[in-house]
């Protein structure tokens, strides 16, 4: 058994677009931000901020959403095809959905 | 989502397959016929990887997923009895505990592809093993609130929010658990060697597998708990 890996192609592919990967280190202090992201978001649930609290809520989920997409799965140094790939699901999802939770509401209304 | 984005990813598809097709034949011209090394098998004819390609397509399918999945919850939230909604129910404390868990599995899970990318197989082992622990351990405080409020009353079949609300939880669980098992599966095959083509891609898409269970929890934790019914 080696302890090495085959050549890794993806690498390649990061290399290519001439970005690269945060370090291991950086990972750690992504996470860490994330980590008090969420110390944040518990917080709040406990403290009234009264109207600001949804907004408030949903952005630092948003935060949270998008630093894990663009900084551990990649997309921000990897080609922006897999990242619009991505988008386009995920856009598709927020707009069918949300249209349809408004429907819900407007005919509840 | 706007038609530009759309627009955008077609002419970038385009664009990368040109380029592609310019590199083929550059190739081609100095090194004869013989490519299949290089880009066959693995790449598309966009020059990508085949396997990552599927991946962020099947990921993009799987938001449609959950999106149904979460806008059934937030529509049928308020649908329960007097004292089995999840004013009474939720345990936040606990939950966020569990979150704080499967953000750490997504460190670890980011730092194994990272050593992967280094041919760095004892570090890619170790860390893919505790990424595999922590996501055991989020299924098993997963499973300990199922028990907890069934023995309080809330069935799967009891109100529109039990079921709504045990569906999502539930899908996202059957997720962690086939990211688990693709842990394992990847650990032990790259102890035997057993990894077809490149393993540090092979590893990559474990990753974005795990870390989209990660996105998706994000998501549930707000929606869900944090947010009063």
């Amino acid at each position: 058994m080696t302890d090495t890996l085959e050549t890794p192609s993806s690498q390649d592919e990061h290399a290519a677009d001439g970005h690269h990967s945060p370090t291991d280190k950086q990972f750690v202090t992504i996470f860490f931000i994330l980590a008090a992201i969420t110390v944040v978001e518990v917080a709040i649930t406990y403290i009234d901020i009264g109207p600001l609290f949804l907004p408030v809520l949903l952005s630092l989920m948003a935060v949270k959403f998008f630093t894990v997409v663009l900084y551990f799965m990649h997309i921000r140094f990897d080609n922006k095809l897999f990242g619009r790939l991505f988008y386009i699901g995920l856009g598709l999802a927020v707009f069918v959905y949300g249209a349809a939770l408004s429907t819900f509401q407007f005919f509840a209304g | 989502m706007s038609d530009s984005l759309i627009t955008e990813t077609v002419e970038d598809a385009v664009g990368i397959a040109r380029d592609h097709a310019n590199d083929v034949h550059e190739h081609d011209v100095h090194a004869g016929d013989d490519h299949s090394g290089d880009h066959g098998g693995h790449h598309s004819s966009l020059g990508l990887s085949n396997t990552k390609l599927a991946m962020w397509l099947f990921l993009g399918s799987e938001c449609l997923l959950f999106g149904g999945l979460i806008s059934t919850y937030m529509l049928y939230r308020n649908r329960h009895s007097e004292n089995l909604g999840p004013d009474q129910l939720w345990d936040i404390p606990f939950t966020s505990a569990t979150s704080f868990v499967l953000l750490t599995s997504s460190l670890t899970m980011v730092l194994a592809v990272s050593a992967a990318s280094r041919k760095d197989l004892r570090n890619t082992k170790i860390y893919l093993g505790v990424t595999s622990l922590l996501g055991g351990l989020f299924l098993a405080g997963q499973i300990y609130e199922f028990t907890v409020f069934y023995r309080e009353g809330l069935g799967f079949t009891t109100s529109l929010f039990s079921s709504s609300f045990f569906t999502l939880t539930g899908f996202h669980g059957v997720h962690v658990s086939i990211g688990i098992i693709m842990l394992v599966a990847m650990i032990g095959m790259l102890s035997k060697e057993k990894v077809s083509g490149d393993e540090a891609e092979a590893v990559e898409m474990v990753g974005l597998y795990w870390h989209f269970v990660d996105i998706v929890w994000i998501i549930i934790f707000t929606l869900v708990y944090l947010i009063p019914a």
